[in-house]
């Protein structure tokens, strides 16, 4: 602890040279954090995927619609133990850049396979009676300042025309990986005003099974089913589906990493030159602290020290920054990421890596610091 | 009978490498220094003053001999005993101070007693004692940048005795100062020596720095001279 004091007043002595190393680690940690974040959000769709549930979709392809009458067939299917079915709407709340999701959804079946929505149950109630209402997730509500009892006008894209939504419900999720930023409508509601050949027509069946362990017989079951018709499905596990959904944009964590760690390693390169600049330009005073006694260690640990602190002070603001301007600002990236939320391990893997480009930006002037020949250096001077 | 010698150098041989080229720095020395002498090194440039120095205190190896301060064969340390060792026995003061100038005088003076066990409160103690011996109470909080280059040396010098070091090497310490600074300092010096009894050996140019030593040796290419030699030398040089 003693020691501290020397360690920060050599840090002191250029404040701007220290101030821009801080920030250009900040500035690359809050990347870190940011690119890392996109990860997790996708993943948090994965995570909130129940293992009984399944998703039932067009074998072509997820434009395309199944038939309503399907309903009745898939509730026979033996192991299924629930059936509901919504649309996605594809709208937005007055500009096209205020974007988040809103399903239209089977609102006396969505609950009972949805257990991990929460809401209270006089706004469910309230939800259930009016057929132009809506529930909306607890960030939504926040980012809009909508609370029950608003109309929402929604522009519709897939569905053209202005639609409005009373809220009468304000949802959670049980957990935080539970999407709070989508806007439920009901499918009755849709499918009234729509013209005669667009008439029901389901975007998405959602199965639920007694067993995770039946996922793939009843998948197999529902898929024989319809093979022969004129829209056959594709059956799988929720998760698969998140997953498969994740990859239709390409290997985006590959991606990600990649960018991600190209920074850190970039920036890391020149905290390692400042660095080693700044041990250099302190030979002399370093030769002293040896002629006084500081041990090889010691000196060592002093100038790792520096770089080790200047690291974690980037980390701690960059990491800090990015978990609270993504909290304060609800960022949904314009609905495409409605769990945008940095996790606490991402902070801990932004302060880890930083720690770590301390170390490793540290190590080269601290060692050639330890080796100093004191009778070499203090002649190059005296 | 056990030797009173603090530092024994027995057929000490210094040799610089450049390029190819091998530079003997010192050849052959032997010297003696009894605890509580003040001895002056003189001597031209190049003649190996600091390079000697720099062997009492253990901040360079001879190439050869045998280098003995303190009880201690210094060839015989590792570098981190070395450093224990030197933090324990030396007081180093340069010639250009050497202060580090992002501490205060105070923070200066406390550096070699961070090296030991001593609480805050102690080591507050011994750092305004130390400053006070060198005549600089009031100016604790002043940065290297805030002192006159006299002051300077002061500080220097209370970094150097505040580890109460058995040994005290001084490399030039007023070549850098006016006369009247050099007198203080050298002054300084004395009483550290007459009544603190601190052994110091001090390289220096100036003869009427020597003069103030008990005793001045004189190194000339490498090669020491008698001790009654020396003296002679430097007095017939002032006449």
């Amino acid at each position: 602890m003693k020691y501290v004091r020397l360690i920060v007043a050599n840090l002191m002595r250029a404040k701007r040279r220290t101030f821009l190393t801080v920030f250009s680690i900040a500035v690359a940690l809050f990347l870190f954090c940011t690119l890392r974040t996109v990860i997790t959000s996708f993943e948090a769709s994965i995570r909130a995927s129940e293992a009984t549930r399944l998703v039932v979709r067009h074998g072509a392809s997820l434009v395309f619609p199944l038939p309503l009458s399907y309903r009745d067939r898939l509730t026979q299917v033996q192991g299924v133990t629930g059936v509901t079915y919504g649309n996605w709407f594809g709208g937005f709340y007055q500009d096209p850049k205020n974007q988040f999701a809103q399903f239209a959804m089977d609102v006396p079946t969505m609950f009972g396979l949805f257990p991990e929505t929460v809401i209270p149950p006089d706004q469910l109630r309230a939800f259930q009676a009016e057929r132009t209402s809506c529930i909306i997730g607890r960030a939504l509500a926040r980012k809009y300042s909508w609370k029950v009892g608003d109309t929402v006008p929604i522009i519709g894209t897939i569905y053209p025309g202005e639609w409005r939504f009373v809220v009468r419900g304000i949802y959670e999720g049980k957990t935080q990986d539970v999407d709070e930023n989508t806007l439920f409508f009901h499918w009755d509601y849709l499918n009234e005003s729509l013209p005669e050949g667009r008439k029901n027509y389901v975007g998405i069946y959602w199965l639920r099974i007694a067993s995770p362990s039946m996922a793939a017989a009843v998948s197999e079951r529902v898929d024989a089913m319809f093979q022969n018709s004129s829209q056959p499905t594709k059956t799988e596990t929720e998760k698969a589906f998140q997953a498969g959904f994740i990859s239709m944009i390409g290997n985006v964590q590959l991606l990600l990493t990649i960018i991600g760690s190209a920074i850190v390693f970039a920036i890391m390169l020149v905290t390692i030159n400042t660095m080693m600049m700044a041990a250099r330009e302190r030979t002399t005073e370093i030769a002293v602290l040896k002629t006084l006694g500081f041990s090889n260690g010691l000196i060592l640990r002093l100038v790792g020290g520096e770089a080790l602190l200047v690291s974690l002070l980037g980390g701690l603001l960059g990491c800090g920054l990015a978990a609270l301007v993504f909290q304060k600002t609800d960022f949904t990236g314009g609905g495409f990421f409605p769990n945008f939320r940095v996790l606490p391990q991402t902070v801990l893997t932004g302060i880890l890596l930083a720690a770590l480009m301390g170390v490793l930006s540290g190590l080269a002037p601290a060692i050639s610091a330890a080796h100093l020949k004191i009778a070499n250096a203090m002649r190059k001077v005296v | 009978m056990e030797s009173n010698d603090l530092v024994e150098l027995r057929q000490v041989h210094k040799i610089y490498y450049r390029d190819r080229n091998e530079v003997p720095v010192l050849q052959g020395i032997d010297l003696d220094i009894r605890q509580g002498e003040f001895v002056a090194l003189m001597g031209p440039s190049g003649s190996g003053k600091s390079t000697l120095l720099n062997l009492v205190a253990g901040i360079d190896t001879p190439t050869q001999g045998n280098v003995r301060v303190a009880g201690e064969s210094l060839g015989q340390l590792k570098p981190s005993k070395l450093a224990a060792w030197r933090a324990r026995h030396i007081g180093f003061i340069f010639q250009l101070y050497n202060l580090i100038p992002v501490l205060t005088a105070s923070q200066n003076v406390e550096l070699p007693l961070l090296l030991t066990r001593l609480s805050a409160k102690e080591r507050k103690k011994r750092v305004l004692f130390a400053l006070e011996l060198v005549g600089l109470t009031g100016r604790e909080k002043h940065f290297p940048r805030q002192l006159s280059g006299g002051e300077e040396q002061r500080v220097a010098i209370a970094r150097a005795i505040v580890g109460d070091p058995t040994l005290i090497v001084a490399d030039e310490p007023t070549g850098d100062l006016d006369a009247r600074n050099a007198a203080d300092i050298l002054l300084l010096l004395q009483r550290l020596n007459r009544e603190l009894r601190k052994t110091i050996l001090m390289v220096t140019h100036d003869p009427h720095a020597a003069e103030r030593a008990q005793r001045v040796l004189h190194l000339d290419k490498g090669v020491l001279q008698a001790d009654g030699q020396a003296r002679r030398i430097e007095t017939g040089a002032r006449s």
